[in-house]
């Protein structure tokens, strides 16, 4: 079996990233933000990408949308949605494949939205443009959507900057599921959200995903959120993917030892306060090879003998 | 002391004057056009105290006024009335010349939206190398500020070079980094971080938590931490507060807050924190129930108590179990006031549902 075949839902994948790497050249410092990543995504499936800060995954997000931009190339690898090659659409097909196909809400969504316009205008004008909707009846959408996300309808005669950033985000996730695409990548959407209201929205995302079939990238720093709402999850280190299986597995038994410090490292909501610490100083994987099967459709990068001496031990005291 | 490891090192902070003090801060917002007459009322009636060498944390719903209470303390907004006193100083009160530099090297602020708030023009360096200067500290040969510069970095987990990236350069959460230590950098005696670490991965974040301790530690800053993250506010703040809709509804020692949680709303908070554990478990019957006691509650714990009178009228606060815990919650019987900035729980049917509504399905029509 290999890492692309294994997916939640349909055998064909809606998503197949394949070696996927891609460079930031710049004059001071060059860095390989991603590096030969594969995964795929089937019809329907909940797909979670965690990993450390800075270890690339709002790249892979913006190179799927292809946003990447000029310091950023692409340096070796496929993407392919729904059997195309997204590396390799024009234009015309971009502006289709970016609302239609494939949505996404950035990690900046609080910062995303155009200042000058109100919320309404801005959701109707995805409506219109892209839908084509009449005016009366896009603006009628875009309240309906708007209550979906729990903000009040009348709120969309306000401008981006009379928004709490949770109602920022949670404008942008409305925008996002606006035209029902069959691929929606969520880039930490809930950063602002009180985790009532972030329970809520993702129950209901989660409701939609099901009743309309598509498939969800997820991208969030919060291990348990990404555990309950993922089928199948995958934790990046340093532009590597460092262990990848169902989101049950990896959370009963995290087998690398960056996924044991994440999964170990939260502090606890009940019991006495104990001192933490998070991936001890020198503790760092470099030359991370190609993931093996280490149970059936749970791949893991091995450790070296020499880092898994040193760095469990370390990691376990991480961890607890 | 009694509950934890960690607090044992905590200065003495009863007797001396509150590193800031916030007294009946209230504001509210125009909406809608240039003259229109319709507001928000972001703020209602706030009193919150932060010892010197505290930290409290703040929670509560979005779009609850924590923000806004932040930035009226940071003199970004004008409150619509209330005090703000820091060190003992009303701050409102003091002239705008020295507000200005003197006001910043006081306090510093984290701001939520670390994609906003950092200037694309500049280069890593000059934020820190301002916020040197403020503390007077940038100075000195050119070799001692680049070992400052490259502490700072190294402190909050960055690589030094960096110092010469512009912020579009950054991930998100390496930008939230720079911006805590650009607050960092001042030394100041408050620091007000709206969500500063909600784009770490879980070990950075103990990593910067673990920081914020410190500095309360040894050189006794006072901090606000705002957040969503239930788990951080216990782990680090020796107080928490929670926000419901532009008023503090209770507040308590951490550990004592999350453990017996006295207002509905806060239950409500701490039954939603996710919990792979128990996936799935989301029960929409059990939460029209707290969202009802929420919004409409027709009972309250302390009632016929003859010490702790209730009312429906004025926002009393009921003390909740030892009095050592300075656990207070606001009187059930008080209700939220309805149009209070069209908050999230507000527009919801109180009814159980089924999650997904019937308006998407329209839509898709
Ligand atoms: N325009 C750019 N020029 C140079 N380097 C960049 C640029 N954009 C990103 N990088 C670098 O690429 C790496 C990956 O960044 P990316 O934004 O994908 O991380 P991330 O996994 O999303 O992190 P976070 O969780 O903090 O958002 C980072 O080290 C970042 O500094
Ligand atoms: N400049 C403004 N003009 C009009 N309304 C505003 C303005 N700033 C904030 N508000 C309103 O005030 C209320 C409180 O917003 P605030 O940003 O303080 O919330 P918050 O508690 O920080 O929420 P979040 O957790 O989502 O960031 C919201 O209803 C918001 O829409
Ligand atoms: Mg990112
Ligand atoms: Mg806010």
């Amino acid at each position: 079996m290999t890492i692309s075949q294994v997916s939640f839902g349909s055998h064909e994948p809606v998503l197949d990233v394949k070696d996927l790497t891609v460079k930031y050249i710049g004059d001071t410092r060059s860095t390989t933000a991603v590096d030969r990543v594969s995964f795929s995504i089937g019809t329907g499936e909940v797909f979670g990408l965690a990993g450390e800060s800075g270890c690339g995954k709002s790249t892979i997000a913006n190179s799927i949308m292809r946003l990447l931009k000029d310091p950023a190339k692409i340096a070796g690898g496929s993407i392919s949605f729904g059997g195309k090659d997204v590396l390799a659409m024009s234009p015309e097909e971009l502006r289709r494949f970016r609302w239609q196909d494939v949505a996404m809400v950035f990690q900046s969504a609080m910062n995303s939205l155009n200042p000058v316009l109100t919320i309404g205008e801005q959701i109707v004008d995805i409506f219109t443009t892209h839908a084509g909707y009449p005016r009366r009846e896009s603006l009628r959408r875009a309240g309906e959507l708007l209550e979906l996300v729990r903000i009040d309808p009348a709120r969309l005669k306000s401008y981006p900057h009379q928004l709490s950033g949770g109602m920022r985000q949670r404008a942008v996730i409305a925008m996002a599921v606006a035209l029902k695409p069959s691929l929606l990548i969520l880039d930490e959407p809930t950063t602002a959200l009180d985790v009532v209201v972030q329970q809520e929205i993702m129950a209901q995302i989660k409701e939609l995903q099901r009743e309309l079939g598509f498939s969800v990238l997820f991208i969030t720093h919060d291990m348990s959120l990404m555990v309950e709402l993922s089928h199948r999850m995958a934790v990046m280190y340093g532009g590597r993917i460092v262990e990848t299986a169902k989101a049950q597995d990896v959370y009963a038994t995290p087998r690398h030892p960056y996924t044991q410090a994440l999964m170990g490292a939260f502090p606890p909501l009940t019991g006495p306060r104990v001192p933490l610490t998070g991936l001890p100083d020198g503790v760092k994987f470099r030359d991370i090879p190609d993931l093996s099967e280490a149970a059936p459709g749970h791949f893991v990068a091995p450790v070296g003998p020499d880092a898994s001496a040193v760095d469990t031990a370390l990691l376990e005291g991480a961890a607890r | 002391m009694s509950h934890s490891v960690l607090s044992s090192s905590r200065p003495d902070i009863s007797t001396k004057i509150p590193a800031l003090e916030i007294r009946g801060l209230a504001k509210s917002f125009p909406t809608g056009g240039l003259f229109s007459r319709e507001s928000v009322r972001a703020l209602h009636g706030v009193d919150l105290t932060i010892g010197r060498g505290e930290i409290v944390a703040l929670v509560g719903e979005s779009g609850s006024g924590k923000s806004t209470l932040a930035r009226c303390v940071a003199r970004l907004e004008r409150p619509s009335s209330g005090e703000i006193l820091i060190d003992g100083v009303d701050v409102l009160k003091r002239d705008r010349f020295q507000a200005s530099r003197a006001f910043r090297s006081q306090l510093q602020m984290v701001f939520q939206d670390p994609f906003g708030s950092l200037n694309p023009a500049h280069r890593i360096e000059h934020f820190l190398q301002r916020s040197l200067a403020i503390h007077g500290k940038g100075g000195g040969s050119g070799e001692e500020t680049q070992r400052r510069l490259e502490g700072l970095m190294t402190t909050v987990g960055l690589q030094a070079d960096m110092l010469n990236s512009y912020p579009h350069e950054l991930s998100g959460g390496q930008r939230q980094r720079v911006a805590i230590a650009r607050a960092l950098a001042v030394e100041p005696q408050v620091i007000l971080a709206d969500e500063p670490t909600s784009m770490l991965d879980v070990s950075v974040r103990i990593g910067v938590l673990n920081l914020m301790r410190k500095l309360r530690d040894e050189q006794g800053i006072s901090m606000l931490y705002i957040t969503h993250d239930l788990a951080s506010a216990r782990y680090l703040a020796d107080r928490t507060a929670v926000m419901f809709a532009g008023e503090l509804v209770e507040e308590g020692e951490s550990l004592d807050l999350l453990a017996n949680p006295a207002h509905p709303y806060t239950q409500l908070l701490v039954s939603a924190v996710p919990d792979p554990a128990r996936a799935g478990s989301y029960d929409p019957v059990r939460r029209a129930e707290l969202r009802q006691a929420v919004m409409a509650s027709t009972k309250c714990e302390f009632e016929g108590d003859p010490n702790q009178a209730c009312s429906a009228e004025a926002p009393v606060r009921h003390l909740v179990g030892d009095p050592e815990d300075r656990h207070w919650v606001r009187c059930h019987l008080y209700q939220p006031w309805a149009a209070a900035a069209g908050h999230a729980l507000a527009g919801e049917p109180t009814q159980p549902s089924r999650p997904a509504s019937n308006a998407q399905e329209e839509a898709s029509a």
